[in-house]
């Protein structure tokens, strides 16, 4: 599935902001980048809906709202299941002849909280059921509104405010859950793992979740430089190195078969260039503490979860 | 329910924001400011696909980019990003 749109840099600069200017965002934000990014990849009208969490407090402060299009917020748990909704509701309007458009885009939106731990039996649900929608993991690695409490998609060896690095334990003792793989396992006909970074991936990929006919999952790494301890010009910066590290491989699953991205396939064809992880830990402070003879440790353990699954993944591409 | 209550078909839908954000001046919160180069800067635009609040406008009239102060959170990423560095943070 390839798909057919083409666009070049002023495109996209031309194409009115779905998400305005004056959302309440913080500086250096990874969630708002990705969100800018992913909208500019929209192919006419569209629903959003949100799950609770930072872009959905950012983005609709009462009174203001940042969004120009129709978009509903919804509880923690159940954004797929809106969205399932949504789509059922203009099937049934088309049917009676009484929708105005001949096609309307859904997407949801969650954090890692709303996707990990709380939306798991939504979006579960709604990909079973095969609702046609393009679900959109923003994933910043904690609770960061509440503040910065651990989620499922929190990696091991991080400190946030519920797994506090100490003298008992290194930061977060559990391990990421490889969410977009569960994703996978359900047989939906696209899922793909994207980054800020490498922009032009991850709005093509947007896009092509958008023009799937079903679910399509899309897991999009989000930096958050006061969760994750950074200066606010690094998020850029700090994305690609979870590239070039194989923290966040980037790649995409066409009916359930695998294949790498570009900026992935380049160190899967060139493995000198994979970085040690070391280089991406040491630029965050929540991995701080990991820096001490204490707790050196963790890092190898951290670089031999990485290489696990990365080989994995070379597996699944055909490419090990 | 008594008579006085209204019913689900009287009362408003609930929690409708009615404002546009761009109501809303984020622009107080930079203490550091970006200055562009105009000698230095291609308009590649990588600036505009990075900026997390969509401060870096693109003018298609002119073909040039402009920074809008009023949003503009001082982040810096556009100054990281700028494959020509031709962006420089400043003290406002
Ligand atoms: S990234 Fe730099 S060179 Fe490109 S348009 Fe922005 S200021 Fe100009
Ligand atoms: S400093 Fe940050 S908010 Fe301001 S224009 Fe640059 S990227 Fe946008």
């Amino acid at each position: 599935m390839a798909s057919k749109w083409k666009f070049t840099t002023k495109d996209l600069a031309e194409k009115p902001e779905i998400l305005m200017s004056g959302h309440r965002a913080c500086a250096g934000c990874g969630p708002a980048i990705v969100y800018r990014q992913i909208l500019k990849a929209t192919r006419g009208p569209i629903i959003a809906t949100n799950a609770t969490g930072c872009m959905e407090v950012v983005s609709t402060i009462y009174p203001y709202t940042a969004w120009s299009i129709p978009f509903i917020h919804t509880a923690f748990e159940n954004v797929a299941a809106n969205a399932a909704g949504i789509e059922t509701a203009l099937k049934a309007l088309k049917k009676k002849g009484q929708l105005k458009y001949d096609h309307v885009d859904v997407i949801a939106f969650a954090g890692d909280g709303g996707t990990y731990d709380i939306g798991i039996q939504a979006l579960s649900g709604a990909a079973e059921r095969g609702h046609d929608f393009l679900y959109v993991l923003y994933d910043n690695e904690a609770y960061m509104n509440t503040g910065i409490q651990r989620s499922g998609g929190t990696p091991h060896g991080a400190w946030t405010t519920t797994s506090p690095a100490g003298r008992v334990i290194p930061g977060k003792p559990e391990y990421k859950k490889p969410i977009a793989d569960i994703m996978v396992a359900h047989g939906i006909p696209y899922v793909a793992a994207a980054s800020p970074a490498h922009w032009r991936d991850l709005i093509t990929k947007a896009r092509k979740g958008l023009e799937v006919n079903g679910p399509a999952f899309l897991h999009v790494i989000a930096p958050c430089p006061r969760g994750w301890r950074y200066d606010t010009s690094k998020t850029i910066e700090i994305t690609r190195l979870a590239v070039d590290t194989c923290v966040f491989p980037l790649w995409e699953a066409i009916d359930g078969e695998y294949a790498l991205s570009a900026p992935s396939k380049v160190i899967a064809l060139k493995p000198e260039r994979k970085i040690p992880v070391k280089d991406y830990l040491k630029v965050q402070g929540r991995f701080r503490h990991l820096f001490t003879p204490e707790f050196e440790h963790v890092i190898d353990e951290i670089q031999q979860i990485i290489d696990r699954r990365w080989k994995r993944l070379l597996k699944k591409c055909d490419m090990a | 329910m008594t008579s006085e209550q209204k019913g689900w078909k009287e009362i408003p839908i609930a929690g409708v924001c009615w404002r546009p954000a761009t109501d809303y001046l984020t622009g107080d919160w930079k203490t550091l400011k970006p200055v562009r180069d105009k000698e230095k800067c291609n308009k590649c635009l990588i600036c505009y696909m990075f900026c997390p609040d969509g401060a870096v406008t693109w003018d298609p009239e002119i073909e040039d980019i402009g920074f809008n102060l009023d949003y503009c959170k001082g982040c810096g990423i556009c100054a990281v990003e700028c494959p020509k560095k031709a962006i420089e943070m400043v003290h406002e």
